[in-house]
């Protein structure tokens, strides 16, 4: 402002400089923008897309018990508790990676995704997406990212999608030809062609993802950030879904994290996966890793010529007409199976991991537990 | 910059399509703005009359004209935007706008003033009803009306800044409500718009033009009603530039720490 003071008293054509003043005051971060694309090119060496290190999220939030009296006491004096978000989470994302982030509710996944995209300050802890620093909000890198989480984000009610659509095109400063082309590659995948000319609230909850998506893919974002992005969709949208933004990946090479409930998004899409709970990482690996790593069990499914006791092998959790499912520590699953085949008239028989779900909702309850 | 136009062209697009919508909230919304006029001006009439022709040298033909000069003012000036920003904040609504590689302050003027271009008919018929039926009588010089726009447009830009600082409260203040209608109250009084200013206590009328509320309605209104000394006129321009400065530093620093406070308790 004392730099802005001075101009004024030195302008003598007032307009001008009063512009100058009200572009100064009112994009505070323009300065910062032109400070830190040096700090970005000298982190440009680092070819991750996303880095973090040790970091921390620490929330102040006031406590109050329940009830009148306790409401008068809280104007007087008040409890502040601290509640950690995110407590010393370490990980590395390379460029054109797709990454499922897990965890249940609350465990810090929303708090890393709006530090990672600049909408919270870390309380301590390094991180860099595409070499800037999230919170600084440059835009340099605004321009370079989208956060998708839930609804109502992008689109203005009233009016029809593709007037949405139009505001982020000038936003986002995207070349009329790279708008067009994108446009249509996004109608396309995502089936738009129909909706573009309603108004987002004549749109059903799936139509509404679809362009909510759309309309933050636009500016082509390096790096992607999605929060549930099938949430409350029925299984065809979930797929859609999930079908395009693998397919963008491969498309543009984005890096891809995201966050969801269902363990088909994260299937479907992740090799890699991160797993936080309470705020702390408890795994950070392939896919695969995960279930070798946390399932102490694996199962077999056999199919018999005549019926026998399988209690001695294993416990059985499945048995339909002909075809056994047993459950079995990993370490007995090969001198199980030798006996099986030795010992009963087996046709056919398959090892396999339980399914995902399990092995997480297994976690989970561990760690509760320990 | 011409990026900039080329943003404030389509926001202006999207706000007056958005608008459009509510043709029934424009009927409502002429009503409102004729009626305070209108109730004012028959009452202070009435006393005129009984005073015996003039209140502290208005007449009932210029104080109809003193109300229709507020009323345009204040619909030229008026924002909305501090009642918006606790629902914002509240419902996660901004951070997208944070997210997007421009300041929301952008959208915010484009919308108010695709509102004003919208409602330029309805104001304008409002005007042309309430001065006929009211006989009103205006004395313009032309330094005066050459003034006005100036004054205006100052009003409505010192008014703007002052009220979207105004709106930041919400970042620290959930009841953020009681504070804006506190507000609204205190520019009532102050803008000159409930009664002309030379009718407060005096002490109320010095302390009035320390305050930057009468140069947001009152003093480019009364440049249209009667004609003010150039010194007046001058100083006037000069007080309501000094006071945009203050708004400008004030929004930045409101600014500033309001967003270290949102990305601090979460967004």
């Amino acid at each position: 402002m004392t730099a802005a003071r001075r101009r004024a008293a030195d302008g003598i054509d007032v307009p001008w400089r009063l512009l100058a003043i009200l572009r100064q005051a009112t994009n505070p971060m323009e300065e910062e923008d032109q400070r830190s694309t040096r700090g970005a090119n000298q982190a440009m060496t680092v070819s991750a897309a996303i880095s973090v290190e040790h970091l921390r999220k620490v929330y102040r939030v006031y406590e109050r018990e329940a009830g009148l009296r306790a409401a008068l006491r809280g104007l007087v004096q008040r409890h502040i508790q601290e509640v950690i978000g995110v407590d010393d989470l370490t990980f590395t994302i390379e460029l054109g990676e797709i990454v499922g982030f897990l965890g249940p509710n609350g465990a810090g996944k929303t708090t890393t995704l709006k530090m990672l995209a600049g909408l919270l300050y870390p309380t301590t802890g390094t991180l860099q997406v595409l070499g800037h620093l999230p919170w600084r909000r440059e835009r340099s890198f605004l321009r370079q990212i989208a956060l998708v989480m839930g609804q109502r984000q992008q689109l203005i009610w009233d009016i029809p999608v593709s007037d949405s659509f139009e505001l982020n095109r000038v936003i986002y400063r995207i070349p009329s030809a790279q708008y067009r082309q994108t446009l249509d590659e996004l109608t396309d995948l995502l089936e738009l062609a129909p909706l573009l000319q309603k108004p987002v609230r004549n749109l059903s909850l799936g139509e509404r993802m679809k362009c909510e998506i759309a309309a933050c893919l636009l500016h082509r974002p390096r790096v992607l950030f999605l929060d549930e992005p099938t949430i409350g969709l029925d299984v065809v949208m979930q797929r859609r879904i999930r079908d395009f933004v693998r397919e963008y990946n491969r498309r543009t090479g984005a890096t891809v994290l995201l966050t969801s409930h269902y363990m088909a998004d994260v299937e479907a899409l992740c090799r890699r996966v991160i797993l936080i709970h309470h705020g702390k990482m408890l795994f950070d690996g392939e896919l695969t890793r995960l279930i070798e790593r946390f399932s102490p069990y694996k199962t077999i499914a056999v199919r018999l010529q005549e019926p026998a006791n399988l209690r001695p092998y294993g416990e059985v959790i499945g048995q339909s007409e002909d075809r056994i499912t047993l459950r079995v520590p990993k370490s007995a699953v090969a001198r199980v199976t030798a006996r099986l085949l030795t010992e009963l008239p087996v046709i056919d028989l398959s090892v396999e991991d339980p399914p995902i779900e399990a092995v997480i909702e297994h976690i989970f309850t561990q760690e509760e537990v320990g | 910059m011409r990026q900039l136009l080329a943003i404030y062209r389509q926001q202006l697009k999207t706000a007056l399509a958005e608008q459009l919508q509510y043709r029934a909230a424009l009927i409502i919304w002429l009503i409102e703005v004729a009626l305070g006029p209108a109730v004012s001006v028959s009452v202070w009439s009435t006393v005129a009359r009984n005073e015996g022709g003039e209140v502290n040298g208005y007449s009932s033909a210029s104080f109809a004209a003193y109300f229709i000069a507020t009323m345009l003012v204040n619909y030229a000036t008026q924002t909305w935007v501090f009642w918006e920003f606790s629902r914002r904040v509240r419902e996660g609504e901004f951070s997208p706008l944070l997210l997007r590689p421009i300041h929301p302050i952008h959208a915010d003027l484009a919308e108010n003033l695709a509102y004003k271009i919208l409602m330029l008919p309805v104001i304008a018929l409002v005007t042309l009803v309430l001065f006929l039926a009211f006989h009103a009588s205006i004395a313009l010089s032309l330094d005066n009306l050459l003034a006005f726009f100036p004054a205006l447009v100052l009003a409505f830009a010192l008014r703007f800044i002052l009220e979207w600082t105004l709106a930041l409260l919400a970042f620290w203040l959930t009841q953020v409500n009681v504070i804006n209608q506190l507000y609204v109250v205190v520019v009532l009084f102050l803008s000159g718009q409930l009664v002309p200013l030379t009718f407060l206590p005096a002490p109320v009328q010095t302390a009035s033009a320390w305050l930057p509320f009468q140069w947001m309605v009152a003093f480019p209104a009364e440049l249209l009603v009667h004609p003010l000394s150039l010194s007046t006129l001058f100083t006037g321009l000069l007080v309501q530039l000094a006071w945009l400065l203050v708004g400008f530093a004030l929004l930045a620093f409101t600014w500033q720490r309001g967003i270290r406070r949102y990305t601090a308790v979460g967004g």
